[in-house]
């Protein structure tokens, strides 16, 4: 790692820091449906959106159920809404270039992949999709998983926070949609996208530029509302581009400042919310631990994604290129990376959006080294170094529970979390939450692997092949959205089955920690005494890390042997 | 706290001399535990059961799932140190159940058949086998019988021995009429004169039988906490099955062939063997260590309670005080010195039987009283509810008299019309204020001065109770006694709280209370009205001593009537979730080592380069699977000991535990396989080629 490049992360990192306590709080003041300066802006569109909604529907107290069939029923409709949308935009307007719809397996899979805040696209969107898909399937679902995920987390936090009334209530799950909507997504998303307008990226509905070009020839450029887009991208943690090389593309990314204020955006919300979680919980010390063990997860894999790409690797520098920085040029591995971001930009932007699950990608992670591509891979396998909105802190909350579990018996009591007791109810949906995600993730890709038609769609073989399939099926599990590149994913079988990971992925685990929620809401509180475990020590925060590395990474380790680190292994002899 | 660890009685000095039959046993046993039926239960060791049989068969046709790239030898390997795991881990729970199957066998032979007298309504006998008995049954007893059942005297009067379930060898006075001592146990000797009792349990709902069920495990049923780990501890089993299964797939794109025994091995090593050996029998342990100290716990749940206890309710009298007040000071009034009051304070005593009569002369002998030959002509007055005080009438007609302080005053003006000095009211209010009862002595129309009568606390009860708070337990003491003498004495034990002027059913109130503050509440009792609170506790220990209902209601009955052995069963329930907790983690942290030392081992022969991540350097890849599984085996058998006797439990708060036992359970379970497999290793190579 450079200097230079010591230093801009240090920089980008503090800020990030930096705003989440503000923001957080904020969130907390939303979510605790206090006043804020939004108010007289947004209170008639709250109203408009509320009529819709119905006003009884709006103002009913949710139990754990309720509110998770109600955030079942709205998804599924959106979701339904979206696929309509792409397998019909040839009928439907701003089509300049007339794209046909999608085929149903594309549609489905891009329908399940917007609304699960994955965006994993089997598609470029700048050839396949529509001004009006772009906007009324694609940007619509980002603004809605993003709300989906927000509230969700907020609804476990109010059921930690032991409502009153046996855990009854924990909260209006429309009320939280709408509040999500207009108190933070779409005022951000307003004061964002004119800075990225101003920066280079087109918000238009022309659809295509034509360039007359000084060696003579004619280039076609697509154009649309990149910038808006980009913005929700980002923000909420959705990924998925406007165009198929993401936010590589000069449109999306135009320059090294845009590049920092995405990797701002993509930070922004999952940080906050471990603060707002502090707030609304009144666990203010254990909020710091949380922050504090996930940061440090957060920095080891920047430190090692950004060390392993500057170092390139022993094949670069055995073939003579530059590979110390130096006399103007990057060095390392450049391979796939664009010189406007260089390394430090690019690798802290792919671990970045793949801590905080986003998936959008600066560069291209197939061309990364070894370790460089596994710091993504591990982190979505974790799925919890901060991850995406409101589902990545219900992640890690899901871990606690199993370090509260086994710590809580080491001090001689029945485990208790937050003053409520875990029990056997608690511990069966957690495992079963901790059990989908390598479920989702390791069968498919053995499935693929066993296959015929699973490997002919693989551009590589071996090792490499293995991490592309695993880092597909990973990425769908995990929401992320983040491709490894050199996979023809948009087959049948990769459509339904990426599909499938994706919606598993996303629903059985917000269920089942809804319903842990609910289940110790509805649980009296027992005091705390000097016998009761802390768990907003350091010494906790380490367990629980522990627990985190043990019983969730450790678990992809024989896969991990396979791919990236057998690759690891051949490049550098001598480990 | 140390007692556990430290305190040998009788009985665990008759474990010891049975130690070696019961190995034995257990190790039959252990085989017995191979059936299915009984494996499936523990979802963990069913699933290396599975593994045995499959290698098993793979030693017998290495080609069973088509190329084998292993030998017969090599899988005959794996199935026996499969066969060893699943074997070690029946031993585990055999060697559990053995010790309390030994003193249930024990129980047993006291309760062979007897006959037993029943009285007929005429008033006569009939000869009838103790099993025909019925509830409500009158039977006689006489000097030398054993008691055929349990029932509540109706007449006579007669010692018990009791020794065959408490362990206690004095006899027991037993009477009608008196809460404490007036029910008789089937099984229990009698000794002198001769009893009458009515039958309150039919056969098989007796005490001894309810015993011998509880020690020898018979209807012991997985705790709530015990099932929510064994939960967690299947899913753990389950995402490792789903990891090697998919990893054949994974290895076969790379052109690489797993062995199916080595897939099987793979799977073993990484489930949470160690601990799924073991649970249960740190469950049975649990209970045998309570029942070691003579608790009768009649649940898991009511032991695993304990540990979780957050309130304890304490009787003041007989828990946290010597049954009886004693004389602790004299106070004179002016004129007179305290030894003049000791020596008027004896003289009107002497004739007091009553432990606090005798309290006051042995005081006033210790401050220079002296036995006067006048007094052997003198008359003693014995106390009365109406007179409230005692005294002595000697020969020359001088009245001595001690009693309330009102009494006595009144005493005083009506006979002899003497005034009352102010001094009196003074010294009374300053014995009261320190929480002792103050008794007034009379000479004649004179009074002499005061005497104070007070609680004297057990010994150690002041450490207990600071032992208590380190665990973060409320005492609360609960007393008839006013507030004052109770607020001194609270005060004195170091109690956090107390009820005064306490009434039977304020127990129940103040349980109720602390409960709907989401408190865990235990208490002791032994009287009929203790029932209801009993029941309500969430830990009630009654005393073997107190009544039927009382020990019905309680969910842990005391044989040895010690109602400060409560405070040993909460370390005892703690003890065996750190138990349960420590080797869990120890079980799960071993997972590193063992990764490291088989996934090199699989794929190091088609992937050279893998070779890398064999830290170890453990000689060959079958040396490697082999090594990490047999370590897997043998930490079993290894850890059995640690299982049994519970993690040693340091009276500390939370937060020590918690770093004390990660360090040892937690890194210990990185660091000791590394050593552990390595050195297995070392020694299979001198032996694998």
């Amino acid at each position: 790692m450079t200097a230079n490049g010591f230093w801009q992360i240090a920089l980008i990192l503090a800020v990030a820091f930096a705003l989440s306590v503000p923001f957080g709080r904020y969130l907390a003041r939303v979510f605790r449906n206090e006043r804020t300066r939004l108010d007289p802006l947004m209170d008639p569109v709250d109203r408009l959106l509320g009529r819709i909604v119905g006003r009884r529907t709006l103002g009913m107290p949710m139990g754990w159920k309720e509110y998770a069939i109600s955030m079942l029923v709205t998804n599924g409709l959106m979701g339904l809404l979206i696929y309509l949308i792409l397998s019909g935009q040839g009928l439907l307007p701003l089509n300049p270039l007339k794209f046909p719809g999608l085929n149903p397996f594309l549609a489905f899979n891009t329908a399940a992949s917007f609304i699960t805040n994955t965006n994993w696209q089997n598609y470029s969107g700048e050839t396949t999709l529509s001004l009006f898909s772009q906007m009324a399937a694609i940007t619509f679902a980002m603004f809605a998983a993003a709300a989906t995920g927000l509230v969700v987390a907020i609804a476990f936090f109010r059921a930690l926070a032991a409502p009153a009334d046996g855990g009854r209530n924990l909260g209006n799950f429309y009320q939280d949609f709408i509040r999500a909507l207009t108190r933070v997504l779409l005022p951000l998303c307003l004061v964002i996208t004119p800075v990225l307008v101003w920066q280079g990226s087109p918000e238009t509905l022309h659809g295509l530029a034509v360039a007359h070009l000084v060696q003579g020839g004619v280039q076609r450029i697509p154009l649309g509302p990149v910038a808006g887009l980009e913005t929700i991208k980002q923000l909420g943690t959705n990924g998925g581009g406007f165009f198929g090389a993401n936010s590589a593309h000069p449109y999306e990314n135009p320059t090294p400042l845009t590049n920092v204020i995405e990797i701002l955006l993509m930070m922004l919300t999952s940080l906050s919310l471990v603060v707002t979680f502090g707030i609304m919980v009144g666990q203010r010390r254990l909020a710091r631990v949380m922050y504090t063990v996930m940061a440090l997860m957060l920095v080891v894999a920047i430190g090692v994604a950004v060390h392993a790409e500057q170092a390139g690797t022993p094949v670069l520098a055995g073939s003579g290129l530059m590979i110390h920085p130096g006399h103007g040029q990057m060095g390392g591995n450049m391979v796939g990376k664009e010189t406007r971001f260089g390394i430090t930009d690019s690798a802290l932007f792919n671990t970045v959006s793949t801590a905080f699950t986003t998936g959008s990608v600066n560069s291209a992670l197939d061309s990364y080294t070894p370790l460089g591509g596994m710091v993504s891979l591990v982190q979505m396998m974790l799925n919890c170094v901060f991850g995406g909105k409101g589902v990545g802190t219900l992640n890690f909350l899901m871990y606690g529970i199993f370090a509260v579990f086994i710590a809580g018996l080491m001090v001689g009591r029945t485990p208790e979390f937050l003053g409520k007791k875990i029990e056997r109810r608690e511990i069966v949906l957690a495992a079963l939450a901790l059990l989908v995600h390598p479920l989702i993730i390791l069968l498919p890709t053995a499935w693929a692997l066993a296959s015929p038609g699973g490997v002919a769609a693989l551009g590589n073989t071996a090792s490499h092949g293995l991490s592309e399939i695993l880092y597909a099926f990973t990425s769908a599990a995990a929401n992320n959205g983040s491709a490894f590149a050199g996979l023809n994913a948009n087959t049948p079988w990769y459509n339904t089955a990426l599909g499938l990971v994706m919606l598993l992925g996303r629903y059985v685990s917000i269920i089942l920690m809804l319903a842990v929620g609910g289940s110790l809401a509805a649980k009296p509180a027992v005091p705390s005494t000097i016998g009761t475990l802390r768990t907003d020590t350091a010494l906790f925060g380490g367990f629980w890390f522990a627990t985190i590395i043990v019983v969730g990474a450790l678990t992809f380790l024989p896969a991990l042997v396979l791919g990236p680190l057998a690759e690891f292994f051949l490049l550098y002899p001598h480990g | 706290m140390s007692e556990i660890t430290h305190r040998t009685d009788r009985k665990a000095q008759a474990y010891q001399a049975q130690a070696g039959g019961l190995i034995q046993r257990a190790l039959w046993e252990s085989l017995r535990k191979f059936d299915p039926r009984v494996q499936i239960r523990n979802p963990v060791m069913f699933v290396v059961w599975l593994g045995m049989w499959l290698t098993f068969l793979l030693a017998f046709d290495p080609g069973l799932f088509g190329r084998a790239p292993e030998g017969a030898g090599y899988n005959g390997a794996v199935a026996g140190i499969l066969f060893l795991t699943v074997w070690f881990a029946n031993f585990a729970e055999a060697l559990a159940e053995g010790r309390g199957r030994a003193q249930a066998d024990a129980l047993r032979q006291t309760k062979s058949d007897v006959l037993a007298r029943r009285v007929k309504p005429d008033g006569t006998f009939e000869l009838v086998a103790a099993g025909a008995l019925r509830k409500g049954d009158r039977v006689r007893v006489e000097r030398g019988d054993v008691i055929p059942t349990d029932g509540e005297i109706l007449e006579g009067i007669a010692s018990v021995d009791e020794s065959a379930i408490t362990g206690e060898s004095a006899p027991v006075l037993k009477e009608p009429g008196t809460d404490m001592f007036s029910t008789v146990t089937g099984g229990t000797k009698i000794l002198s004169d001769w009893l009458v009792f009515k039958v309150s349990a039919d056969p098989g709902q007796t005490f001894l039988d309810r015993m011998i069920h509880l020690v020898e495990g018979a209807k012991r049923q997985k705790t709530p906490n015990e099932i929510a780990l064994t939960v967690l501890l299947a899913v753990l089993s389950l995402i490792f099955l789903v990891v090697v299964a998919t990893l054949k797939p994974l290895a076969a794109f790379l052109h690489i062939d797993l062995a199916v025994s080595t897939l099987v091995a793979l799977l073993v090593a990484l489930m949470p063997t160690t601990i799924g050996a073991l649970l249960s029998a740190i469950g049975i342990a649990g209970i045998d260590r309570a029942t070691r100290f003579n608790v009768l716990a009649m649940s898991g749940r009511a032991v695993e309670a304990a540990g979780d206890v957050q309130t304890l309710m304490l009787d003041k009298t007989g828990t946290i005080t010597m049954g009886n007040r004693q004389a602790t000071e004299f106070i004179g009034l002016p004129g007179f010195e305290d030894t003049a009051v000791a020596q008027a304070a004896m003289a009107a005593s002497w004739f007091d039987t009553t432990p606090e009569g005798r309290s006051i002369v042995s005081l006033a002998i210790s401050k220079g009283a002296k036995r006067e030959t006048s007094w052997d002509q003198a008359q003693g007055l014995e106390f009365s509810a109406e007179t409230r005080m005692s005294g002595t009438n000697l020969a020359d007609g001088t009245r001595l008299r001690k009693g309330a302080v009102a009494a006595v005053a009144r005493f005083v003006q009506e006979n002899f019309k003497t005034s009352i000095p102010p001094e009196l009211k003074d010294a009374a209010e300053a014995v009261a204020r320190k929480g002792a009862t103050p008794l007034a002595v009379a000479l004649d129309g004179t009074l002499v001065g005061v005497i104070a009568l007070s609680d004297v606390l057990k010994p150690g009860m002041r450490e207990r109770f600071d032992y208590m708070r380190t665990l973060g337990i409320r005492t609360i003491m609960v007393t008839g006694d006013n507030p004052i003498t109770a607020r001194v004495i609270a005060e004195q034990a170091g109690v956090d709280d107390f009820v005064a002027e306490a009434k039977p059913e304020d127990k129940i109130r103040v349980i109720r209370s602390e409960q709907a503050k989401g408190r865990l509440v235990a208490m002791t009792g032994d009287g009929t009205n203790d029932a209801p609170a009993l029941a309500q506790a969430d830990v009630g220990l009654a005393m073997h001593s107190g009544t039927v209902p009382a020990k019905e209601a309680a969910n842990m009955i005391d044989l040895d009537s010690d109602p400060t052995k409560l405070i040993d069963v909460v370390a005892i329930g703690k003890q065996l979730l750190i138990t349960r907790g420590a080797l869990t983690t120890f079980s799960i942290a071993n997972d590193v080592a063992k990764y490291f030392a088989m996934l090199p081992a699989m794929f190091m022969r088609s992937l050279p380069e893998i070779g890398a991540l064999n830290i170890m350097h453990l000689a060959t890849p079958e040396t490697a699977v082999l090594s990490a599984l047999i370590f897997n085996a043998i930490i079993i058998p290894i850890l059995i000991p640690l299982a049994l006797r519970g993690v040693r439990f340091l009276p500390s708060g939370a937060d020590t535990l918690l770093a004390r036992n990660i360090l040892i359970y937690g890194l210990g379970g990185l660091a000791v396989p590394f050593i552990g497999i390595k050195a297995i290793d070392m020694v299979l190579h001198l032996f694998w080629h």
